[in-house]
């Protein structure tokens, strides 16, 4: 990723857009919908995961048009199929803005997808909302991140490990790609900055999809029988983590012996398989299906309405993706416009309720304010809300914990209006020759 | 349905311990309990419903001190996360199923309750270990040896939760060899933290040769606490504790080699089972099937489909999938090749495009049909868990029973080639078209069979991977390349050298794994392969025949 050939290659091209958009707006006013573009996999490998987030998307689309719509028009979902295949995401993206004229796009899962989106979005100025958590380290002025950023899901869940449960030794195990790479860089330098040693911290990488699991969970089971409480912290990436945990139950490890708090693990993965070895291990997430409140009652009614399953669960990145679309739908009534300059600025600041109660706001960093949640896998599948942050955690873009990026901030107000905007040096994007 | 097996099992199992600990009160003569206790464990376990977990824990410390059986009833509820309470009124509720609601005290039925009229109390990681802890404590004395075994492994894993005259009293009554070994490692354990130099001294004694990863933990804490003088002033007990550690060590490092031996033995056993159907179709037949991995998953999803249609018999769907998973697999395969693969034999390139075409459809049939969620296959019980050699070696049940289920569709196999008609037919064709054409035999019918033949076993492979993975559209992918890699590498065309590949590869990955990690494991392996393949690029066991004379 090269951060400052974007910036000032934005820059340019925001100018010649807004021209170009000009005539663009008058044909969106002339219109009598508002175009809403869905960019989720609905086949190849990410459909298991995604293809729910475009019902989300499809439902929330609904019931807005049930309300009225939007500035007295109707929503018109534009759906697309990237087929979990990267380079498509970019020309479908390409196929949203220019030939279907969406005012917005939800999508992505995998950040491989949404960088290859983002050079498409930031050129042709249009508007994506991500649902996903991951590993941070990017801000842009078209893309508002709804997920979890590391300080907003990895952190914390290190947090409670190390002050309630006592844990002292660790591993990092995760699928070797970015968001886990650059999530375990992070978590080892938070550690070491809490006095955890060296010899301390196993990391391990496995290849997507791995399955045989042996070795590693032994090698665990070894690495954690030295009479200091263990835990392993897994970035381990959708389907491995199945045949991951069945051989951790095989090999006699429990939840009480070795705790696994996991960040990919959420309730639709566990709707796969039977979770009775699991009970205990712990997920950290900023929703859970199980939150006693009643906006999150109702959520789930309607969800369950709306896909006519009442065995359906729902997670996090749905709730990302409601959060989402009700601020961007609250900009848009702000703004009085679709244009996206307009409801950018307009979001800043805007505020929507939780599903877990309380309310999420979206920061100057596009990234959001939200509670953080520890959850313990049950037997129906659920998770038992065990720890909660008190209040919200803001969405750090730049982790402070790695020394490329610590000086780091976004802020797209003015007067730093600026993605990468170095604190030391005061410019915009001037670390990130230096720190690539 | 399976939810509601597993209940009937955890109520069996409830009701035998709940006998069994009935039996043992009264045999060791026990004062029958007076209705004021009984009272007094009712109030006690009501206040649980507003604690939190760390009050929760020393309510259950007192409930177990109450001591009876009604007690040791309630805590196993709890420990297993079927203590509810009713929200209106606050009586305590054992949950079996949602059709089997019990009064925890009067063990009466309570009928007429709504998913949401009652409410779990909720029990979390540390809870579990206290609650684990105090239920042992209470069953060491129990009459089932199986009990008092797990009651002492788990007395192992919590000695600081007891003091020595407990063991002390636990090991005069003992009279089981093994129980008594791990009560006097737990007594150990106790009295390494002893005053006194001479029972340090006789806990490390008695620690020697144990494999327990608890002891060896224990020894590792322990002479870390050794400061520079006391390991001089008190050298007798760190040179004993060293010298204990040592001999653990170096017993664990050889049981770590045969860990991976086994390791790899298994990986090899699930690259054979993926391989074998290919070996049929891309070595024998020469057909580049790149919807192998699509005949797998096929495998996969009819034991899925077998285990709903009788969810009551898990263990058993496994077996009737096994025959199934042939059929449904094979009869695709014959498909593929009267329909597709017939046409284009003798032209790699577009048998390849075709049929990796081929697996792109039949993914998202899949998709299409079952969702694109992974679905839920459930292991049998005999399927999970370890066989234990000794405490540092553990050989899980289900990669056993993978390995002997490899070797017997090999056997099977071998048995269909040689003995049959049908082999005859095969080998023959195979060897020499023309010839066994102008013999009368219907070579492209042969070539059907075969290709069904070899389909069909990829759809036992997929029975037995859905005990290991997901069963979802893209469980085919993940085999399709390492089964390339075996049947290549073994000399294309030959199921002993498919044997040997799959099983050298295993071994190999998993001697690699440990020192270079997983990644670096495979690439090494992919490596080693392309090297090998310059070398000898009929692979181990080169074969005469149609495949070999075309390469």
């Amino acid at each position: 990723m090269n951060k400052s050939g974007f910036k000032s290659l934005s820059k340019v091209s925001k100018v010649l857009a807004t021209a170009t958009l000009a005539a663009g707006i008058s044909l969106a006013n002339a219109a009598d919908t508002i175009k809403v573009g869905v960019l989720h996999s609905l086949s190849g490998t990410m459909a298991i995961s995604e293809t729910t987030l475009k019902d989300t998307v499809l439902m929330m689309v609904e019931e807005q048009n049930k309300k009225g719509g939007l500035l007295g028009k109707k929503l018109e979902p534009v759906v697309v199929d990237p087929a979990s295949n990267w380079p498509l995401f970019a020309e479908k993206t390409r196929e949203l803005l220019e030939k279907e004229k969406v005012d917005v796009i939800f999508g992505c899962w995998t950040s491989v997808s949404r960088k290859s989106v983002l050079p498409v979005i930031e050129e042709l100025n249009g508007l994506l909302f991500y649902p996903v958590q991951y590993e941070g380290e990017e801000s842009s002025y078209n893309v508002f991140y709804t997920g979890a950023a590391p300080n907003q899901q990895a952190i914390p869940a290190v947090d409670y490990l190390m002050n309630d449960v006592g844990v002292k030794r660790w591993v990092l195990a995760g699928t070797d790609y970015v968001y886990p790479r650059t999530t375990n860089k992070i978590l080892e330098s938070y550690l070491k900055s809490k006095g955890v040693a060296e010899k301390d911290i196993m990391i391990n990488y496995t290849p997507f999809g791995h399955s045989d699991w042996q070795t590693i969970v032994s090698d665990i089971k070894k690495f954690g029988s030295s009479g200091v409480k263990t835990a392993v912290v897994s970035t381990i990436n959708g389907d491995a983590n199945v045949p991951f945990y069945k051989e951790l139950a095989n090999q006699g490890v429990s939840a009480e012996d070795i705790p696994v708090v996991a960040f990919s693990v959420g309730e639709e993965e566990l709707s796969g398989f039977d979770t009775a070895p699991l009970v205990g291990h712990l997920a950290a997430w900023n929703y859970f299906m199980s939150a006693p409140t009643d906006a999150n009652d109702d959520f789930i009614a309607d969800w369950h309405e709306f896909i006519k399953d009442d065995e359906r669960v729902t997670n996090d990145p749905m709730e990302a993706t409601y959060i989402g679309f009700n601020m961007w739908a609250k900009a848009v009534e702000k703004a009085g416009t679709t244009d996206v300059d307009k409801v950018e600025s307009a979001m800043i600041g805007i505020e929507v309720p939780n599903l877990t109660g309380g309310m999420a706001k979206m920061n100057k960093n596009h990234h959001l304010s939200k509670p953080v949640l520890i959850g313990e896998i049950q037997e129906d599948g659920q998770f038992d809300i065990v720890w909660e942050t008190d209040g919200v955690v803001p969405g750090d873009a730049w982790t402070d914990y790695l020394p490329e990026s610590k000086n780091l901030i976004s802020d797209w107000t003015a007067p730093i209006n600026c993605g990468n905007y170095n604190t030391k040096t005061k410019t915009c994007g001037g670390s990130m020759a230096t720190a690539e | 349905m399976l939810m509601y097996c597993r209940q009937v099992l955890v109520t069996l199992i409830l009701l035998l311990t709940c006998a069994s600990v009935y039996a043992d009160n009264e045999a060791a003569g026990q004062p029958a309990q007076t209705p004021p206790a009984a009272d007094s464990l009712h109030q006690i376990t009501q206040s649980l419903i507003k604690a939190n977990y760390r009050e929760k824990a020393e309510i259950a410390e007192q409930m177990a001190a109450v001591g009876s059986d009604r007690s040791l009833i309630i805590l196993k509820t709890f420990l297993d996360g079927n203590l509810y309470y009713r929200k209106d009124d606050n009586t305590i509720l054992i949950v079996v199923d949602e059709d089997n609601i019990r009064d925890a005290f009067t063990d009466q039925p309570v009928e007429g309750l709504g998913r949401r009229d009652k409410r779990k109390i909720g029990v979390n990681n540390s809870l579990r270990g206290t609650l684990r802890s105090l239920i042992s404590q209470a069953q060491i004395n129990s009459k089932n040896v199986q009990l008092r075994l797990e009651a002492a492994t788990n007395l192992l894993k919590n000695s600081e939760d007891v003091d020595v005259a407990f063991v002390e009293a636990a090991l005069s009554k003992e009279d089981n060899k093994e129980i008594k070994r791990i009560l006097s490692l737990v007594k150990g354990l106790i009295l390494l933290q002893s005053d006194s130099a001479e029972a340090r001294m006789a806990a490390l004694t008695s620690f020697e040769g144990s494999l327990y990863p608890e002891i060896r933990a224990a020894l590792i804490q322990f002479m870390r606490g050794f400061s520079e003088q006391e390991k001089a002033s008190r050298a007798g007990e760190y040179k004993l504790a060293q010298a204990t550690l040592d001999d653990i060590e170096s017993m664990l490092r050889l049981n770590g080699y045969a860990e991976n031996l086994y390791f790899g033995l298994a990986l090899g056993a699930v690259l054979l089972l993926a391989a074998i159907g290919l070996a049929i179709t891309f070595g024998v037949m020469g057909v580049i099937n790149m919807a192998h991995g699509e005949m797998i998953m096929l495998g996969a999803y009819t034991t899925y489909v077998v285990q709903q249609l009788m969810p009551d018999h898990i263990g058993l769907s496994l077996v009737v999938s096994v025959p199934a998973a042939f059929l449904v697999s094979g009869a695709v395969g014959v498909a593929i090749e009267r329909g597709v693969i017939r046409h284009l034999y003798g032209r790699p390139l577009e048998t390849l495009l075709a049929t990796f075409g081929i697996s792109l459809i039949l993914q998202q049939a899949v998709r299409s049909i079952f969702s694109p969620l992974n679905r839920q296959v459930a292991s049998p019980d005999w399927m999970s868990g370890t066989f234990m050699l000794n405490p540092a070696l553990e050989l899980t049940w289900n990669r056993l029973y993978i390995i002997i289920f490899s070797l017997l569709v090999l056997a099977v196999l071998a048995l269909v080639l040689k003995r049959t008609l049908f082999g005859l037919q095969m080998r023959a064709v195979t060897m020499n078209r023309p010839m066994a054409s102008s013999m009368g035999i219907r070579t492209g019918w042969v070539d059907a069979l075969t290709f069904g033949l070899g389909s069909g076993i990829a759809g036992i492979a997929g029975v037995a991977l859905s005990q290991l993975t997901n069963v979802g559209p893209n469980l085919g992918q993940a085999y399709i390349i390492d089964s390339f890699m075996v049947v290549v590498f073994g000399g294309v065309g030959n199921l002993w050298g498919t044997l040997v590949a799959a099983m050298s590869l295993g071994v190999a990955n998993k001697i690699i794994e440990p020192m270079a990690g997983a990644v670096l494991a495979k690439i090494l392996v992919l490596v080693f392969i392309i090297l090998f393949i310059q070398k000898r690029p009929r692979g181990l066991f080169a074969l005469k025949g149609r495949a070999a004379d075309n390469s």
